[in-house]
């Protein structure tokens, strides 16, 4: 395999000894030069640093909240360089353009992208550090270079039974030129990539010393709360601070542009200061909306047609010759990502820099968004990335909202801060999966076949209005809006997908799975419904509408075997089956659900199939999967956001519960072996287990499930 | 002046008798690792043992562990041993792990006062500590691993 040289290479010698490989991008110019010149900055594009104390230390541009980056990243880098795995440390790394996801050119985690992004570049740059350590042996030794070996940190020469360990050549190793070319190895030789290896972050995470964002704590630091409008777009009209004032440990009240914060010496009295702070509010034009509101509104929309977002064969000619008609309407609510770790940002602001410790999935996009606010450079302004206590999209917020707001903060009060979200703030702070409604409507021909498919969307755009417009709108489709149907792969002849984009003051954003979270439950739910209505089992149906499809196929195939499809069941238990293409990967699910007599929804199992390309971690794959399907049915059982009086109607755990210990079923996932480029994995899990979901409880109880959260009362016969 | 013990070690804070224990812990005696998720006893995010009991710190004033023996997942063992932690690690349980503190706080007690309990013991035990990764199943599979692991202990 030929290096890809994408980037530029640096090497040379690390800050406090060993070798430091690094990279830099040709088109920055004069920066570039001047860093490869032996500056300091030279420090800030490494990607590996390899300590004359064994350590090596891999710098992870991806941030990890969850997904297994701090492992997967160091398993691509350490296939190449193939140190000793327990000799592997992690640091996020700063925010430099050296360190931009390969295709979104920004440093940012997100898409389920990040394996697919680094899958070449940190391969080449652990093959390169290894090249120049096995060549400072040789050199050493007055051998061949290719007659040495490594194993486990230590260059091997066979011949005269010589040994060195990679700390004691990396001092030699850092005054080499880099080499010209770094084979990379034969997929058939990985001895790491496809193995199970023990997650890196673990052990600190089962005693307490891992750092997230509300851990970090710096001198002088004081605690900020902030009130914020209690409708979304509203504003201080005027406030009286004097009680907040008047309570212990309150040291400061500011007015900042999304509301009011209160500065104290903890968290407590910077609460109990905000409880007592007099705000008078001009709720603003978004003071009236309701869900009912938006609901008609919404279904009145989903009635006509919308911009066209594919269009195949004719599907109303092909629909006013079928044999049989089917029409279906779906809505899902807007949902809260509720991260376990409420929103949080560090920010130490001086007169001609910045530092910000949060945990962010979008560098780029804060480090410019706090610098504007600050009047600073970009450059001016560093942010440490911590641990992530859970993402799911919040922490990528397109205009950078909590960083944003953290700054402004610093920079009224003059002081070090550490701003937090509260559960309720976190749960009624918007920036939600939008709420979506799914027009379907199919046609069968006499034999139960669909003939035409035509599928309208009615929901918020994401990308309107953000950095990513152009990215991701289309002649007028947001992508994120129709993506899992507008690209739908079953075998239909005659297919149409609309949407509308009602423009609705409620701030929206990517949440685990983004568009395909409503797709995946319309479609696969209609899907069965088709089914039924032509006679067909649903497995089998979909089998043979995915003749073209062998990838999803297989998974169908695999998920329907591993739960015994066709066998029965014992009484009471509906068995349902769900398939989706996300993020470039292949999913399928079996769900098997009873429903009490009081409409309680029981989900027992659960058989999930995957092909995600090649598999770097296959035991982090699995934890994907049942995390995905476990967060997928928080939203099929529990979950909505919904809106009266402009005012968000669910603040805290009681009343947006998360599903639990006791309400979890039993999963098993099965990995398709592949050997295409590896594809994401942190989302695909989510977006079928409504539908599967969904076709059970018909299975079971012969009720159709439309509308997510699935509701206890509609499912009661007692 | 509050006293306590926190971890085997006597401690005196000067906070006002209300203030939650969680942040008395936190941001006083900067024992970060038990966490904050909800404020209001939902989550058990802030479980820590008072007098060997699971309390939510989170709604717990410190004025409760007035001259009481506190411990936090940082007095579990620093160094890995307790069977919780080797089979956490073993099972690799925690995606995000900010919830897991809390989690193995509460798989504590429940190991004490059962020494080898059911599933349907696990989920009365555990339904209380909420986890958004959904690491639900790998949770039970190393609470039945960690009691195995004490067991042997125990025989040795």
């Amino acid at each position: 395999m030929e290096m890809k040289r994408r980037d530029f290479l640096k090497t040379g010698a690390a800050l406090g000894g060993g070798l430091l490989i690094g990279l830099y991008i040709p088109e920055l110019g004069r920066g570039a030069s001047a860093a490869a010149a032996g500056s300091g900055t030279f420090e800030l594009n490494a990607f590996v640093r390899i300590g004359t104390d064994e350590t090596v230390t891999i710098i992870a541009n991806h941030s990890e909240m969850g997904q297994g980056v701090y492992t997967s990243l160091p398993m691509l880098l350490n296939e190449e360089l193939e140190a000793d795995w327990s000799k592997i440390r992690v640091e996020s790394a700063p925010v430099a353009a050296v360190y931009n996801h390969t295709q979104f050119g920004m440093q940012m985690t997100g898409g389920s992208t990040s394996m697919n992004s680094e899958w070449d570049r940190f391969r080449e740059v652990g093959a390169v550090a290894r090249t120049m350590l096995v060549a400072a042996a040789a050199q050493a030794w007055q051998v061949d270079a290719q007659s040495c070996r490594v194993e486990r940190g230590v260059v091997i020469h066979d011949a005269s039974k010589r040994r060195a360990s990679f700390g004691s050549l990396a001092e030699a190793a850092s005054k080499l030129e880099a080499p010209k070319n770094a084979p990379l190895k034969d997929p058939k030789n990985f001895t790491l990539v496809g193995k199970p290896a023990r997650r890196l972050d673990t052990p600190s995470k089962t005693n307490g010393t891992a750092q997230f964002g509300l851990d970090v704590h710096i001198p002088g630091m004081m605690t900020a709360l902030v009130a914020r409008p209690p409708v979304f777009g509203g504003k201080v009209e005027s406030f009286n601070a004097d009680k907040a004032i008047a309570v212990p440990g309150v040291v400061n009240v500011v007015q900042v542009p999304t509301g009011v914060a209160v500065i104290a010496k903890g968290y407590w009295p910077a609460k109990l200061g905000r409880e007592k702070l007099e705000i008078k509010w001009d709720e603003g034009p978004n003071a009236t909306l309701s869900t009912e509101g938006m609901r008609a509104q919404y279904t009145e929309l989903g009635k006509k047609p919308g911009i066209i977002a594919r269009k195949v064969g004719d599907p109303d000619a092909a629909l006013a010759g079928a044999a049989k008609t089917i029409t279906a309407e779906f809505e899902v609510p807007y949902l809260a990502h509720a991260s376990m770790e409420p929103l949080n940002c560090v920010v130490d602001l001086r007169e001609d820099r910045a530092e910000i410790w949060t945990g962010t999935q979008f560098q780029t996009g804060d480090r410019a968004a706090a610098a504007a606010v600050a009047g600073l450079k970009p450059e001016q302004v560093q942010i440490h990335t911590t641990l992530l206590g859970g993402g799911f999209g919040r922490r990528a917020n397109p205009a950078s909202d909590f960083v944003k707001e953290a700054m402004q903060v610093a920079k009224a009060a003059k002081v070090p801060v550490k701003v937090m979200w509260t559960r309720e703030d976190d749960t009624r702070g918007g920036w939600y999966r939008p709420m979506w409604r799914d027009r379907m409507v199919a046609g069968l021909d006499v034999a139960g076949n669909p003939v035409s498919w035509t599928h309208t969307i009615v929901g918020q755009s994401i990308f309107e209005g953000t950095m990513f417009e152009g990215f991701g709108i289309k002649n007028g489709v947001d992508g994120a809006s129709v993506e899992g149907a507008a690209d739908l792969l079953y075998g239909i002849p005659n297919l149409r997908v609309d949407l509308h984009s009602p423009k609705i003051g409620v701030p929206v954003q990517w949440w685990r799975s983004v568009g395909h979270s409503h797709t995946g439950f319309a479609v696969e739910e209609f899907f069965d419904e088709v089914a039924t209505a032509g006679g067909k089992d649903p497995y089998e149906l979909r089998r043979a509408l995915l003749a073209s499809q062998p990838r999803l196929r297989a998974v169908l195939d695999l998920a329907a075997q591993g739960a015994n499809w066709g066998k029965s069941l014992p009484e009471g238990i509906g068995r349902g089956i769900a398939t989706h293409f996300s993020f470039e990967s292949y999913v399928a699910q079996v769900a098997e659900v009873s429903v009490g007599k009081d409409g309680m929804v029981r989900v027992h199992r659960v058989v999930c199939a995957v092909d995600c390309g090649r598999t770097i971690n296959p035991d982090i794959v699995k934890a994907q999967m049942e995390g995905g399907i476990i967060f997928g049915l928080t939203a099929a059982l529990k979950t909505e956001i919904t809106l009266g009086k402009g005012r968000v109607q669910q603040r805290n755990f009681h009343d947006y519960p998360m599903l639990r210990m006791f309400e979890s079923p039993e999963i098993e996932v099965h990995i398709v072996p592949s050997t295409e480029p590896p594809t994401g994995v942190g989302e695909p899990g989510v977006p079928p287990v409504a539908a599967a979901v969904a076709n059970a409880i018909f299975a079971a109880t012969g009720k159709r499930v439309r509308r997510l959260p699935i509701k206890a009362e509609d499912l009661r016969t007692a | 002046m509050i006293r306590f013990t926190v971890n085997g070690k006597k401690v005196e804070v000067d906070a006002v008798p209300s203030t939650p224990l969680l942040w008395v812990l936190r941001e006083d005696l900067q024992l970060t690792g038990t966490k904050y998720g909800c404020g209001m006893a939902l989550c058990g995010a802030c479980t820590v043992h008072l007098e060997g009991q699971a309390v939510r710190s989170c709604v717990t004033p410190v004025s409760r562990a007035e001259g009481k023996q506190v411990e936090t997942i940082e007095g579990l063992s620093s160094d890995w041993t307790h069977p919780l932690q080797r089979a956490w690690i073993e099972i690799d349980v925690p995606q995000c792990g900010y919830c897991q503190s809390g989690q193995i706080m509460s798989a504590a007690i429940l190991l004490a006062q059962n020494p080898a309990p059911t599933d349907t013991d696990i989920d009365e035990a555990m339904s209380g500590n909420i986890c958004r990764c959904g690491t639900y199943p790998r949770i039970r599979r190393a609470i039945h691993r960690a009691a195995e692991l004490r067991a042997e202990r125990g025989t040795k």
